[in-house]
């Protein structure tokens, strides 16, 4: 069983999750996803080595589509919905981060 | 970084070696290659957009590969189908796989994941055979989807310093192989023979057009170094924005140096992604992160097993063209040369011919070389080897100097006409040497200084002024003279004047 | 002016016969919309007009003697978390206001092709997570049984709105019991297909292998009605079952005799009111004397369900939800840089409850956490599976309570977010197990308020399920209506 979640460990998850909290939320998320994680103890406590996983409730294998091109949407009808256009792109800030 | 004098021994054999100049300390290079390729399917990986380079912005583009909320991926069946060729073609063992979610935000990844196999791979455990015989392993060839494209405006253009960027998402969801290599390559010149022949791997299968330039093929090299000897890996660096085999070869040549430098004054080498600068001619550290990344994989619950039946895979196999290195076997086999030496025209596409031209007669040599050389790729393909056995024929007979060769090739490209003909048409034939005696004695008095030059003249100014001398000749005989004789009656007048 | 029927099967076979048009079936149910929606706030937004242009279109067809299809004419509410191409489709989340989809749901297309008519798009929880629809960015649903009470969740609207007589049919969408328990609190049917019988392909995805769409309805038949006009394979959705959908409308009247049915005892007791597990047991009762055998079989991993479910559906709806980043589409918050924005964005755009969820998944799925939980929750899964499998050996279906309680008050569970999530106790393990369940009403618990019976099937199972449900409906007592 792992340790429990501390406000360290929410504050981290949040970050992962582009997700900005206030001091006050992190101390109620701590505690409220620390009671979920104690509830969920019962299942992190099985001895399941034995137990293959089931990811899907149904068994498919191999469902594949032709490679036939089909209709794209409307460039006009996309970009209508973004909230920020230029040059039949899409304007985002600066992107800080590794080029890629 | 402390300033240490490296020298490197020249090429030998199949390591490339750093020297360090203070310790004497001798270290080897350790590559391993990981190459994104872009499959050449109509579709995309999981929607039925066009896979097309170079269409206007967006519009290549529908729920699924804009991520919109409420889309689902559907399998393209053509995308397995090359991914198998390809792995196959790279003596993998294809498997069932399954597809993960690798989850990290960036803005040209519309899902805010990528769709990716991650621990169930199609194809794992194969090798890839170098034209110098050495046997670089594949661990795995795995189907992923490809980011749309970053356009970053305002500053300097480039991503630091950037205002802001422009996302376009016709790539976005394009198939792509990653092919990801065992560190098995120990020298840059074997970086680039990977990357050559699997581009070759590539084109032969119909699986990529493996264009380097356009980013259909893309190249990232994980580099280490390690004294002579030692049996375990140093610390490696991962270095992107690789854009041509000769950054590649550059890039893998300074990493190794840099590292070495490292470690010879104490250092450590950080494992970190690096950018190689093709204009500073150096790499340099990526942004670091303020916390290791976490990817938090899971299966993809939207697509279900991917599970090739051996039926599928028998099929994929028997439709397999003849590889490169087969060809170069063969054809090394048929010139009686080394597969190295018939490397060129393998990778020209041209060994059907060069064997047929072999086989017709044709001086196994002379049939290479215009193969590799003299021949464009375009239009060879109508040549009539018996007709190129025919040419080289004239040649070795002394009947067509090597320029006039050359010319006549050209012509049985464009005409489809026999040589001879050719030859004779053009008024070629060989000029006997009392014609050339002629032509020189009018050059050389014409020409006393550089006459005198040429004969009392050190080595260096005398090799310039043959070249002189040569060209003039050519010139006067408008190519007919073969550069060899010429030279060779030079130097008989100049033996006989001092 | 003819009096419109009640059920959509009866409104279906009047517009097809010509003997009441589409456009006074839809203007009886707007009437009723206006009367009633300011109290129950069942839509996030009501297509009138859009309504009235396709029931022109349904009333040209049945006059030029044409089929409109099983739904002509019928008004059909939609969950909105379903995309409808031109009109907002929002989550019941501020991230998402005044999107317009550019494509439509499979579900949709086939609604409006089989001659159905939208009428408007339904509130829920946000995202789909909740089980009271009190999680709405745009305030919650009432039930329309007792204004002062929660209709369920996460379809709360869509319930309300069959429940009120706002539409006959309505779609809405089960990861843990979305459907069922608010078709218990509300006192109307509600179904969870099989996972893959319906196409999930335009449905904003909460957790993609729990997901599934279903009908809410007054009747078993019109549930029936639905889910055939909806069901079958889709090309778009690599998770949809090849085989053909089994008819359900023409095997209802088949009875029970011989069916054995199974109490699942791990669902009959601790945690469940006894007022409810009386109604349970009245209606294996019923059940027992149409002719089926009625027994007790234990699903042991059940009891571990909700803390699997509360693991493996937070992790994929934090994977599901990453593409709310504020770039292509939705709300926006300006920063100076894309990180920055992103943050900004969800932030701003995202509730507590899908925040919360969205961290917990996370969570579970980040490094030095996913073996421990996720994992083990992907383990238990199977269990669920196998232990279900042996229940089946045994018998044709189960029987188990929809919800542990009626309809409760507002604000009575938000404080403690996990008293919410033990709500979906009893429907959750279907949906990890991937079967077909369905909540039918079955008479007031002792407070007046409908209590809901679940029939669970193995998967493909419907048609059985369907049979059985047709009997119970047959029995169930009248519901008393309390004062609202």
């Amino acid at each position: 069983m792992s340790e429990r979640l501390t406000r360290d460990g929410v504050a981290h998850v949040a970050r992962l999750a582009r997700l900005s909290l206030t001091e006050a939320e992190l101390d109620t998320y701590t505690e409220q996803l620390g009671a979920v994680l104690d509830f969920a103890a019962d299942v992190a406590a099985l001895d399941l080595a034995d137990v293959a996983p089931t990811s899907h409730p149904i068994e498919l294998a191999n469902v594949l589509r032709p490679d036939v091109v089909g209709p794209c949407l409307d460039r006009a009808e996309v970009l209508a919905e973004a909230p920020s256009v230029e040059d039949d792109r899409f304007r985002v800030p600066a992107i800080l981060g590794e080029e890629r | 970084m402390t300033a240490v004098n490296l020298t490197h021994e020249p090429i030998e054999g199949e390591h490339f070696h750093v020297t360090s100049a203070t310790t004497g300390d001798v270290w080897e290079i350790v590559v391993g290659l990981e190459v994104h390729c872009e499959l050449a399917t109509a579709t995309k990986l999981f929607c039925s957009c066009p896979n097309h380079f170079g269409s206007e912005p967006n519009t290549n583009v529908c729920p699924v590969c804009l991520g919109l909320p409420g889309s689902l991926p559907v399998l393209n069946h053509q995308v397995v189908e090359l991914a198998m060729r390809l792995g196959r073609a790279l003596r993998c063992s294809v498997e069932p796989s399954v597809f993960a979610r690798k989850n990290y935000f960036y803005p040209d990844m519309p899902k805010d994941y990528q769709v990716s196999q991650f621990d169930r791979p199609i194809n794992v455990d194969g090798w890839l055979d170098l034209p110098d015989g050495t046997r670089v392993g594949v661990e795995r060839a795995h189907i992923e989807e490809d980011t749309g494209k970053n356009t970053h405006a305002g500053g300097s253009g480039r991503i630091h310093g950037a205002q802001y960027s422009l996302v376009d998402y016709n790539r976005a969801g394009v198939p792509l192989v990653e092919i990801v290599g065992r560190p098995h390559i120990r020298h840059p010149d074997q970086a680039k023979a990977y990357v050559d022949e699997l581009r070759a791997i590539l084109l032969a299968t119909g699986a990529s057009d493996a264009k380097m330039e356009e980013g259909s093929l893309r190249v990232d090299a994980n580099v280490s170094v390690r004294r002579v000897g030692d049996t375990a890996l140093g610390t490696r660096c991962e270095v992107k924005n690789l854009n041509s085999l000769r950054s590649l070869g550059r890039a893998i040549e300074y990493e190794a140096r840099r590292q070495v430098d490292l470690l010879e004054t104490g250092e450590r080498v950080k494992q970190e992604t690096r950018h190689w600068d093709e204009g500073a001619g150096r790499t340099r550290p990526g942004r670091s992160k303020e916390e290791a990344e976490d990817y938090r994989y899971f299966q993809e619950p939207d697509l279900v097993p991917l599970v090739p039946g051996p039926e599928w895979i028998a099929a994929v196999d028997a439709a397999m063209p003849e590889l490169p290195a087969a060809r170069r076997a063969r054809l090394a086999e048929t010139a009686g040369v080394t597969p190295a030496e018939a490397a060129i025209a393998v990778s020209r596409d041209l060994d059907g011919l060069a064997a047929a031209a072999i086989g017709a007669g044709g001086d196994p040599g002379r049939v290479l070389t215009h193969v590799e050389h003299d021949l464009a790729v375009d239009g060879a393909g109508n040549l009539d080897p018996i007709h190129l056995a025919a040419l080289v024929g004239l040649e070795l007979d002394g009947k067509l100097t090597a320029t006039q060769a050359k010319a006549v090739l050209a012509e049985m490209v464009a005409t489809g006409e026999h040589p001879e003909a050719i030859a004779q048409a053009s008024g070629f034939e060989a000029m006997d040497t009392s014609t050339l005696e002629g032509v020189l004695d009018e050059i050389v008095t014409g020409c006393p200084d550089e006459w005198v030059g040429y004969c009392e003249g050190d080595d260096k100014r005398r090799a310039k002024l043959q070249g002189f001398f040569v060209g003039k000749v050519m010139k006067a005989t408008k190519g007919r003279a073969d550069g060899k004789v010429v030279t060779a009656l030079l130097e008989q007048r100049r033996v006989a004047a001092v | 002016m003819t009096s419109v029927p009640a059920t959509a099967v009866a409104i279906a076979a009047a517009v097809r016969a010509g003997e009441v048009s589409a456009r006074e079936v839809l203007d009886a149910h707007l009437a009723v919309i206006d009367e009633r929606e300011t109290d129950v706030h069942a839509f996030n937004l009501v297509l009138a007009d859009e309504a009235r242009a396709a029931t022109t279109e349904v009333d040209r067809r049945v006059a030029a003697g044409e089929d409109p299809g099983p739904l002509a004419g019928v008004p059909v509410a939609l969950k909105d978390n379903l995309c409808t191409r031109g009109i907002p489709t929002t989550c019941s989340s501020r991230i998402l206001d005044g999107w317009r989809p550019p494509y439509d749901a499979t579900v949709v297309s086939r609604v409006v092709a089989a001659g159905g008519i939208v009428v408007g798009k339904t509130n829920l929880d946000e995202f789909a997570m909740g089980s009271s629809t009190e999680n709405s960015a745009f305030g919650p649903t009432r039930n329309p049984r007792d204004l002062d009470r929660v209709p369920g969740g996460s379809s709360g609207g869509s319930a309300a709105a069959v429940a009120a007589g706002f539409a006959p049919l309505s779609l809405g969408s089960d990861t843990g019991g979305s459907i069922r328990q608010p078709a218990a609190l509300c006192g109307v049917v509600g179904v969870k297909p099989t996972y893959g019988l319906v196409s999930r392909y335009g449905l904003m995805a909460f957790a993609s292998s729990l997901d599934q769409i279903g009908p809410f309805s007054t009747t078993v038949a019109d549930s029936a009605l639905l889910l055939e006009a909806i069901g079958g394979h889709d090309p778009r959705d690599s998770t949809s079952i090849a085989e053909p959908l089994a008819a359900l409308t023409s095997v209802l009247d088949r009875g029970v005799a011989g069916l054995r049915v199974g109490l699942v005892s791990e669902l009959m007791g601790e945690g469940i009111a006894p007022d409810v597990l009386a109604r349970v047991h009245a209606a294996a009762a019923a059940l027992a004397a149409a002719g089926a055998e009625i027994g007790e079989v234990s699903v042991p991993a059940a009891s571990y369900g909700l803390s699997a479910y509360y693991l493996i559906a937070p992790a994929e709806a934090s994977s599901n939800l990453a593409r709310y980043d504020g770039v292509r589409f939705g709300l926006r918050v300006d920063a100076p840089t894309t990180a920055e924005m992103n943050e900004a964005t969800r932030t701003a755009g995202f509730g507590d409850e899908v925040k919360r969820r969205i961290m917990l998944g996370t969570y579970a799925l980040s490094a030095g956490y996913y073996d421990a939980y996720y994992g083990q929750a992907l383990k238990v899964r199977t269990l669920i599976v196998r232990d279900f499998a042996a229940a089946y050996e045994r018998f044709d279906l189960l029987l188990a309570p929809t919800s542990p309680t009626t309809a409760f008050r507002f604000g009575a569970k938000t404080a403690d977010p996990l008293s919410m999530y033990l709500n979906d106790v009893c429907t959750i393990p279907s949906n990890l197990a991937g079967h077909p369940a369905m909540s039918v009403p079955f008479g007031p618990g002792a407070d007046g308020l409908p209590v809901g019976v679940q029939l669970l099937a193995p998967a493909l199972g419907e048609a059985t399920m369907f049979r059985a449900a047709a009997v119970v409906e047959a029995a169930a007592p009248a519901l008393t209506e309390v004062a609202r």
